[in-house]
């Protein structure tokens, strides 16, 4: 298949909730490697696209495909059951705004949870590879601890570890560090660039206009349900196609946002 | 007065056994009522009517009835049509449907106040959904709702108290027994009462116990 070098491929995907388009024709890929932050106003259908990406919103219209296979819908043309959806979905990880850990198991637990529980990988082999990656974000020593006794900063380092641990092909981000202070942004913005640079595929929904500068391979902008522009991070901030993202842009001027470190 | 709690101390094999049987009844039904409760839960919580209403309507009418005709339903009522349970079976029955209706209210009620997120992490992450309800979402429910289901546990108990009436043997019955026999209402009933007490604290050691695990979790 021609499209097999494309981690993700979204073609025309549209979404509507009653009468409010969300989502409309949206098109993009991302390469083996890439990270792609998608950018731009609240309420513009960046979340509402990168949930569509692993089936949790169901697209009214349009095709997905993970490394050139289908996702949410099997060869019949009918929607995927459970098993087929289930098995897509854990080369897909993803990491929430609020963290979303599961709060009964300890953070070693959460990362471990998946692995065996859906992938049913050898315990052993999993623990091993969680805890390398509690290293990896830092919190080794956070291993028996339960969620709730951690910073914001501390769980969405967990919750991108956790994602890690399934393995996936791809990484989905939801505006990962829209829920936290200030000054725990930059801890879990060091986790998310040490990964661009080992080349992990990344779709990253954010605010975060100077890590996306910096770290991105691409931009995505979006604006009233359309990918209105796309390009590389340094074309996209200095010198913008479109007027909407000029405007998105000095509207960002200025504010904190931007040289956040 | 003393020498009546004297006579009921003579009689106190049977007040055991009745202990004994009212023990395993309640043990029984509770775990019964709490499986059956769970798997009433997420139908409670279907999005599809067709699933949701039939659940509904067996909570809202099991809600309604008073125990005490329910048991009659069940042991009684029930033979018209050719169902015939023996007091043990009926009892259990009895004790289990009624009971897990209020398991499946309590347990959907935690769900609700349940946050969103992490329940859509588990199906993001690939969990089917029998998994997804096993391993993500009912745990923190028996933890969240670990009180209150340790309430309903201990209302299992007392209304176990109502199957004297279908003769079934458990301590409600011995006590019965002990005052007809003797004629010693007060000492023998009173009896009966710490006993149940006893059997409630062992509930509460366990609610203790479960709201210790719950608490390092939030």
């Amino acid at each position: 298949m021609a499209i097999s070098h494309k981690v993700l491929d979204v073609a025309g995907v549209s979404k509507r909730f009653g009468a409010v388009e969300v989502l409309s024709d949206v098109s993009f890929t991302v390469d083996k490697g890439e990270t792609v932050c998608v950018l731009g106003p609240s309420g513009s259908g960046k979340s509402t696209l990168l949930r569509c990406i692993n089936w949790l919103e169901q697209p009214d219209a349009g095709q997905i495909y993970l490394n050139g296979a289908r996702v949410g819908i099997n060869s019949g043309g009918a929607v995927m059951n459970d098993r087929d959806l289930s098995e897509i979905r854990t080369r897909i990880g993803m990491v929430f705004q609020h963290f979303a850990l599961w709060p009964h198991l300890t953070v070693l637990q959460n990362l471990m949870e998946a692995p065996l529980q859906v992938q049913r990988r050898p315990k052993a082999e999993v623990r091993d590879e969680a805890l390398a990656l509690l290293a990896k974000v830092g919190l080794s020593e956070k291993r028996d601890a339960f969620p709730a006794k951690l910073s914001g900063g501390q769980k969405q380092r967990v919750g991108i570890a956790r994602a890690l641990a399934m393995r996936p092909d791809l990484l989905l981000f939801d505006e990962p560090t829209s829920a936290l202070d200030p000054e725990l942004v930059g801890e879990v913005l060091v986790v998310m660039r040490e990964l661009a640079h080992e080349g992990m595929t990344m779709v990253i929904v954010t605010h975060e206009m100077g890590f996306a500068r910096e770290a991105a391979t691409r931009v995505l902008f979006m604006d009233h349900g359309r990918a209105v522009e796309t390009g590389a991070p340094e074309r996209f901030f200095s010198n913008p196609e479109t007027d909407r993202a000029r405007q998105f842009l000095q509207r960002y001027a200025g504010s904190t946002a931007i040289d956040r470190r | 007065m003393i020498h009546d709690f004297g006579i009921v101390w003579s009689e106190r094999a049977l007040l055991l056994s009745g202990l004994a049987n009212t023990a395993i009844l309640s043990a029984l039904s509770a775990v019964a009522a709490l499986l059956l409760g769970a798997a009433l839960t997420p139908a409670l919580m279907a999005r599809h009517a067709a699933v949701s209403w039939p659940a509904r309507g067996f909570v809202d009418t099991m809600r309604c009835v008073p125990f005490l005709l329910f048991a009659y339903i069940v042991y009684y009522g029930l033979p018209s049509f050719g169902i015939r349970l023996d007091n043990w079976t009926s009892g259990l029955a009895a004790l289990t449907l009624y009971n897990a209706a209020y398991m499946a209210e309590i347990l959907r009620g935690a769900w609700a106040a349940q946050p969103r997120e992490p329940i859509e992490a588990g199906v993001a992450f690939g969990f089917p959904e029998l998994r997804l309800f096993r391993r993500i979402i009912l745990p923190p429910l028996l933890l969240a709702a670990g009180p209150v289901l340790g309430n309903q546990m201990i209302q299992i108990i007392k209304d176990s108290a109502f199957l004297t009436v279908i003769a079934l043997p458990e301590l409600t019955h011995a006590a019965s027994s002990i005052q007809s026999r003797h004629y010693v209402p007060f000492a023998a009933f009173i009896t009966a009462v710490f006993l149940y007490w006893g059997l409630c604290l062992v509930i509460e050691a366990g609610v203790t116990t479960i709201g210790r695990v719950a608490d390092i979790r939030r």
